[in-house]
């Protein structure tokens, strides 16, 4: 039969993406000095693991190029050779091509072979620099089974197995069994080492047998490579030699047999030919039914337990695929129970409902709220992964970048196991990157400067994660030179995106990194400033419901600090109300709400409204206007403001009333309807109407664009 | 009843592949993703075979047949290991430790069941 093998393939290509984080992360361990013994026996098993499983799946490709890497790694396991920096790079090096060599795999693709090539040839002159033995016993089995024997009529066997041999759970009847199976078998059986019989001892092997297996009509000449193969599991356990048979009947055989003093020989008359002949006179299958009440002098080594400690700690660090713990599994079935208690308690009560029983509905209902909020929240829990899958690749970019730049860096990670919506991790990576890139190429400084700064010469990024109200906080902190105060508004009034006159207090200067266009690189390195900004970096987080600040002092470092929702799936939301609509701003945006006073309202250029809020100027939106509905009042004393904050800066939207504040699943519109400006998504509230979810930066953008178009900061600065 | 198999290695794939091929003969097969979990499984019923790979966390292999000797009920198991090493030295240290014998990888699965039919007739 034949199987097909591809079907696997996919799974060993995700345990072969694993594998790689963890040969990486421990081999950037090993590089920092930082590593114990279980991580490079964790590296070797991984490289090992992946070799495996390419031979397996026939991508021989990646099963020598693994290989070659195991056999290093072997040697640094063992302690035959240090680990050396040099070895670390090279091994790097031979990640990355194993990934692009997986990668191929999974395209299906052939693999570029030229930079596996080069690697190899890097992986195997670091070997060789040291001793080349390891690689030369591969060899030894592959030649083992070539020598082939001219052909011979039979063969005779002398085995004598070692005492112990049967508690490797080898069984001789099998092997005469496979034996027979090749041609006639005849069977002598040696009971001369039988000791007494209370002497005997039930798990030991006694008896030691001369078979002569001729070859027959129906199976032909026997290969002496078969019968060699028959007994390679006991090669070790027995003494065994087989020569073929010659011509003589009775045998020379029996000269070796001499050392025994009395030769109790029992010739025995059976030919066996067939598999099924279970031969009766296999001597240890008898002794194994003794009863075992004769001590047995020295057999008792029951192997003790030299429990290997299994506290290794694992870091549940998988991606792809989301893979639920049963935990939470667990709590959620859990969930699930209490409800239908609930439920039934309800309908129950429900049967014979009186007003007195008010109270017991009440806590009922509360009780039934309380449940509904935990499921949710159980439910949500299983979309969440620990944000160490999106950690774990800055060691190595930071090992890389750090070597590229003559930076001495030291990268400190907290909070990994913190929980996070997949969604928002995949999309946060490229973002975090950035940022820590950033802070690598422009925070950190090189080691004289930072010596002559009074600074210790190795720079420290931080990378913290943590859990805060609904949302996740993540840093990026770094000791380096801070952002430079001056140096930013200079190149920001040269820009012409503020005036001098503008005064902006300092957090709006260091703001000012996230505008469009604005860098402050004065060569632009291949690290970062390519072009690509802190502005993308805001925007990408903006789209996801967050937002990134700075915070940075001269000479002393930066943080970035990133919130972000937990989940896209749910939001905590104020409604409001316009005439008959009812909308969903989220509340992340909310700065405040306010009565309007009539006095602050003015009109610039004739159309565009503006609010005096504070001695500032924000752009008013009647969202009326915007949605196209008819608005409960157009008196604006009887109106709300609600002040928000989107892309484009704040404004304040005209609303006619403030209702709850609450969570709000979200739907698609894009899915169900289309996707339309202003408006992220949609939700279906307690009384079965849909709200539209507002998205504040698309929504002032479109009021920009109904009113004709103003440049309100301008105006907002002049008239301020 | 089918012959059953306690198939222990870390690699999902290779788990799966053993359990798929072995199945597919007709054989009974569990499933360990390491020595500990196999030992676990092992104490609470009995197999007629049980193959292991070597290089495993928590517990590898060569462990995993010490101990599963030490139990009555696995005394004369056939526990046969799976290896990639062609060398003798982890094939000894597997011996010594109780192994049956060994199955060098990469095998496919023919010759994997012609092994293990070897093993149990």
């Amino acid at each position: 039969m034949s199987i097909d093998l591809s079907q696997f393939k996919q799974s060993f290509l995700e345990e072969s993406d694993e594998g790689l984080d963890v040969l990486e992360s421990g081999l950037l361990a090993l590089d920092s000095g930082t590593a114990d013994d279980e991580v490079i026996h964790a590296v070797f098993r991984a490289a090992h693991s992946i070799k495996g499983g390419a031979g397996t799946f026939s991508l021989t490709e990646i099963a020598s190029f693994t290989h070659v890497m195991e056999t290093l790694l072997d040697e640094m396991r063992d302690g035959r050779r240090a680990i050396s920096k040099e070895a670390i790079n090279v091994l790097l090096n031979s990640v990355d091509v194993l990934r692009e060599l997986l990668d191929a795999a999974r395209d299906d693709v052939p693999p570029e072979m030229s930079r596996v090539n080069e690697i190899q040839a890097k992986l195997e002159a670091v070997l060789n620099a040291g001793n080349n033995q390891a690689t030369e016993d591969k060899q030894e089995a592959e030649t083992e089974s070539e020598q082939q024997e001219p052909e011979a009529d039979g063969w005779v066997i002398k085995f004598h197995p070692h005492e112990h041999m049967l508690r490797t759970g080898n069984d001789t009847v099998r092997m005469f069994k496979e034996l027979a199976a090749l041609g006639d078998l005849e069977n002598r059986v040696n009971l001369s080492g039988l000791p007494e019989f209370e002497h005997m001892d039930p798990e030991l092997s006694y008896l030691s047998w001369i078979l002569h297996l001729k070859k027959n009509e129906q199976q032909g000449a026997i290969d002496k490579a078969v019968i060699e193969e028959i007994f390679e599991w006991v090669e070790d356990d027995c003494d065994l030699s087989i020569e073929p048979l010659t011509s003589e009947p009775d045998d020379t055989s029996t000269s070796e047999q001499n050392d025994s003093p009395q030769p109790a020989e029992i010739p025995v008359s059976e030919t066996i030919t067939a598999a099924d002949n279970v031969i009766p006179i296999t001597g240890e299958s008898d002794a194994q039914t003794v009863p075992s009440k004769v001590p047995a002098a020295g057999v008792q080594q029951p192997a003790e337990a030299q429990q290997k400690s299994s506290t290794r700690k694992k870091k549940a660090t998988e991606t792809g695929s989301i893979r639920v713990g049963t935990d939470k599994i667990d709590t959620l079935i859990n969930m699930v129970g209490e409800l239908v208690i609930t439920q039934s308690m309800l309908s129950q009560m429900g049967e014979d409902f009186s007003m007195d029983k008010i109270e017991d509905l009440r806590e009922g209902l509360a009780q039934l709220e309380r449940n509904t909020r935990e499921l949710q929240e159980s439910v949500m829990r299983i979309r969440m992964l620990p944000i160490s899958s999106s950690f774990q690749r800055f060691p190595r970019l930071v090992h890389d970048l750090g070597q590229k730049m003559n930076k001495k860096i030291e990268l400190k990670m907290f909070g990994e196991q913190t929980e996070l919506d997949k969604t928002v991790m995949e999309k946060i990576g490229d973002p975090l990157v950035h940022l820590v890139r950033n802070s690598l190429d422009h925070g950190i400084e090189d080691p004289q400067t930072r010596l002559a700064a009074g600074k210790s010469e190795t720079g420290t990024i931080t990378l913290n994660a943590y859990h805060q109200g609904g949302f996740i906080i993540i840093e990026i902190s770094d000791d380096g030179a801070g952002l430079p105060r001056d140096k930013l508004l200079n190149k920001a009034i040269e820009k012409g995106l503020v005036t001098e006159q503008d005064n902006l207090p300092d957090e709006k200067i260091y703001d000012l990194i996230f505008h469009p266009g604005f860098s402050t690189v004065d060569q632009i390195s291949d690290i970062s400033g390519r072009g690509v900004g802190m502005d993308v970096v805001r925007k990408n987080i903006k789209e996801l419901g967050g937002n990134v600040d700075v915070r940075t002092e001269e000479g002393r470092g930066t943080t970035f600090t990133i919130r972000l929702p937990l989940t896209l799936a749910i939001l905590d939301g104020q409604l409001v109300k316009v005439g008959n609509e009812t909308y969903i701003i989220p509340l992340v945006s909310i700065i405040e709400s306010l009565e309007i006073e009539t006095d602050n309202i003015n009109t610039i250029a004739g159309t565009t409204e503006v609010y005096k809020m504070r001695d500032k100027y924000i752009p008013l939106v009647r969202l009326y206007e915007v949605f196209d509905v008819q608005p409960g009042t157009h008196r604006l004393q009887d109106c709300l403001l609600v002040v928000v904050e989107g892309d484009g800066g704040k404004a304040g939207i005209l609303v006619d009333d403030l209702l709850s504040q609450q969570q709000v699943v979200i739907k698609s519109l894009e899915t169900n309807y289309k996707r339309i400006q202003g408006v992220s998504g949609a939700t279906i509230l307690g009384d079965g109407t849909v709200a539209l979810i507002l998205d504040m930066s698309g929504l002032l953008t479109l009021a920009k664009e109904i009113e004709p178009v103003q440049n309100y900061q301008n105006q907002t600065y002049a008239n301020g | 009843m089918p012959r059953s198999i306690l198939a222990v290695d870390d690699s999902t794939s290779m788990r799966q592949m053993l359990a798929f091929s072995l199945k597919g003969a007709g054989y009974e097969v569990e499933e360990a993703a390491d020595g500990q979990q196999a030992l676990n499984i092992a104490k609470t019923r009995s197999f007629d075979l049980v193959l292991s790979d070597v290089n495993m966390p928590v517990m590898d292999g060569i462990e995993l047949i010490r101990q599963l000797r030490a139990l009555p009920t696995y005394k004369y198991t056939p526990i046969l290991m799976l290896t990639t090493e062609a060398g003798t030295e982890k094939k000894m240290e597997g011996k010594n430790a109780g192994a049956t014998g060994w199955i060098v990888k990469p095998f496919n699965p023919d010759q994997l069941l012609n092994t293990v039919k070897r093993v149990l007739g």
